[in-house]
């Protein structure tokens, strides 16, 4: 694995003037550690900027009551902060079912990226390394299927589902969540490119089975990319809005997604719903919290086994 | 270690009989069995989430909601009713030009910031990669209101803009709201996109590297003879899924309208919100079927098309 320098170098870098001399600074510049350039670092940070600016603004928005939403300008404070309060009030209001679709998200979450990996790295194996019948209609269909667009399937699902009794259950949700075809993809090419078919032999000769061979010696090495499908599928489950906004009926079964647009259209029906828009957006920012503490948290694991390179090494 | 073994498939357990008549090399033929063992929890869910539901949307095609006589077997006339169906020509219009303004902005700054981040001359490249990946994790529900507001002319920052300056600036009028669904598109996936080519970087071999420095090649010259060659196959892929994306662009669209009066989004807008509609605002849907199945079509088309020039592309090198 390369090196990576370690945060604390690169805040001490940024926080002086920009070694110029070449060669001659503390640190030697390297193939590994060239020096780095203030340009680069400028273009960077503009578009940085931009993918930080509406999160930003959600939680500065986020400490503000309704009065000062309304009144106040986006990007300043409002008169008073108001961000306990909006807290407080996003797990009240409704006789708290906010804490209900929190609920909801997790288990959709959870109990689906887990088995969609698990399917993913199963299939993603036998693709790359073994053979069945009707291998190439299979990867034909199924990567065909990444290409339909999800209207194409959630109607066609609700009816199928709704014929099956399943609308209005959690196994609405969890079912379709369980396919992950993109993660499939992303097995196969990981499989295929980290995984020795020899080392595979070897465990073979020594007397392991198929599904042994696949535990013991297959998936420890796929942990990286196993992260990486995880983590899509997590972020994929937690996103989704479309497929529960016409499978559940039952808002005790909704997920933030889509109890949050019901809170946002509040105002907006007719003008005969109070405007809450200081709870959707404090609620908008509670549930992009923890996805977001989870993204970083699982990027540290996969940050250092991202590259191929690195998992063959 | 139970649970390997009950899972084990064995050469004589499962061996069918026309095989045991003209036996394959044993390896293969056990090869064979545990790859079907495999792929069939996939493969059955696989069936009933994707294959059964397209056949049934087939089925639905053929048939027509009428008030008067319910619903009755009309055979392809949805089918010929959708290519004469100027609302769905104008969504499907729409986001063909928006695919071919969007996508290769937004690719070309996923590429331009992974060669940046990768290139290790960047102060903070963790930082940086890391917010610039963080909207991917963004819901299409939060980032539609937050842009809805951010950009609206009622709450948000051009609502400021225009007080203070007396100007008249509305990136939700009809004419521009378009290119306010680009910025957030743009925002949600630039950060996928960049790692996918990130990762590709990260794959060339450090030896190329240092070779190119003994011989004296220039950080250009890097770029161009190792870098963007190692880019060309997560290009194809990037480029396919970012076609199937605008192609059933539906979330904002969808949403919008509820934040903003006078966006010019219409039912129509693109063709899955027309789907949408038609299917549960007009009961249409046999109709909706249709429409979902040619989008399919014409989606996994272009997707093929691509994917076949890029792989051409690459045999030429």
């Amino acid at each position: 694995m390369r090196p990576i320098s370690s945060p604390r170098a690169e805040a001490g870098n940024s926080s002086g003037a920009p070694i110029r001399r070449p060669g001659r600074g503390r640190r030697l510049h390297t193939v590994d550690n060239p020096r780095k350039s203030t340009t680069l670092t400028v273009m960077t940070a503009l578009f940085t900027l931009y993918c930080l600016l509406p999160l930003v603004w959600l939680v500065i928005n986020a400490t503000k009551s309704q009065a000062d939403f309304v009144s106040s300008f986006g990007l300043a404070p409002g008169r008073e902060f108001a961000l306990w309060d909006n807290i407080v009030e996003v797990f009240r209001y409704q006789d708290g079912i906010f804490s209900r679709w929190l609920l909801n998200t997790l288990l959709y979450v959870v109990v689906g990226a887990t088995v969609s990996t698990f399917l993913a790295a199963l299939g993603g194996y036998a693709l790359a390394k073994l053979d069945f019948t009707g291998k190439r209609v299979f990867l034909f269909v199924v990567l065909g299927s990444i290409s339909v667009p999800g209207i194409a399937l959630a109607i066609p699902q609700f009816l199928l589902f709704a014929h099956l009794g399943l609308t209005n259950t959690p196994w609405a949700i969890l079912i379709p969540s369980f396919i992950n075809p993109f993660g499939l993809y992303l097995m196969w090419v990981f499989t295929a490119e980290a995984v020795p078919t020899g080392l595979l032999e070897a465990a073979k000769i020594d007397g392991a089975g198929e599904f042994r061979t696949f535990l013991r010696i297959a998936l420890p090495m796929l942990a990286p990319a196993g992260v990486t499908v995880l983590l899509f599928s997590f972020v994929s489950i937690w996103n989704n809005y479309f497929l529960p906004l016409i499978m559940l009926k039952d808002p005790a079964w909704y997920p933030l997604t889509v109890g949050i647009n019901q809170w946002n259209k509040l105002g907006s029906s007719a003008g005969n719903g109070a405007l809450v828009q200081n709870l959707v957006i404090t609620s908008a920012l509670l549930t992009i919290v923890p996805l977001i503490v989870a993204f970083l948290s699982l990027q540290r694991y996969w940050q250092s086994g991202l590259s191929l390179g690195a998992i063959k090494g | 270690m139970d649970l390997a073994r009950r899972f084990d498939v064995t050469p004589s357990a499962m061996a069918p009989p026309d095989e045991e008549r003209h036996p394959a090399p044993a390896g293969k033929r056990r090869k064979s069995r545990a790859g079907l063992a495999f792929i069939a929890p996939f493969g059955a869910l696989f069936a009933l989430v994707f294959i059964v539901p397209i056949l049934y949307a087939a089925y639905l095609s053929l048939f027509q909601d009428k008030l008067v006589g319910g619903t009755t077997f009309v055979g392809f006339a949805n089918y010929g009713k959708l290519f004469r169906d100027p609302q769905f020509w104008d969504g499907v219009g729409r986001v063909v030009r928006f695919t071919l303004v969007q996508v290769p902005i937004m690719l070309f700054f996923s590429m331009a910031l992974a060669l940046a981040l990768d290139s290790m001359r960047v102060h903070g490249t963790r930082f940086m990669r890391a917010t610039i990946f963080l909207p991917y994790a963004v819901p299409a529900i939060v980032s539609t209101l937050m842009w809805g507001f951010l950009l609206g002319v009622k709450y948000g920052l051009f609502g400021s803009l225009n007080r203070a300056l007396g100007t008249d600036i509305d990136p939700f009028a009809p004419g521009t709201t378009l290119i306010s669904i680009g910025l957030m598109v743009t925002w949600a996936f630039t950060g996928f996109n960049m790692l996918i080519f990130y990762a590709a970087l990260k794959a060339v071999p450090r030896e190329l590297y240092e070779a190119a420095a003994i011989d004296g090649a220039n950080e250009f010259q890097v770029v161009r003879a190792i870098k963007l060659p190692a880019l060309r196959g997560s290009l194809v892929v990037t480029i396919i899924f970012s076609i199937i994306g605008t192609f059933q662009m539906f979330n904002e669209p969808q949403i919008l309208p509820t934040m903003v009066a006078g966006s010019g989004v219409t039912t129509f807008y693109t063709p899955n919100l027309y789907a949408y509609n038609l299917a549960f605002t007009g009961s249409q849907q046999g109709y909706a079927a249709a429409l979902a199945l040619v989008m399919a079509a014409i989606t996994i088309a272009v997707a093929y098309a691509v994917q076949i020039r890029g792989l051409r592309n690459a045999s030429h090198q």
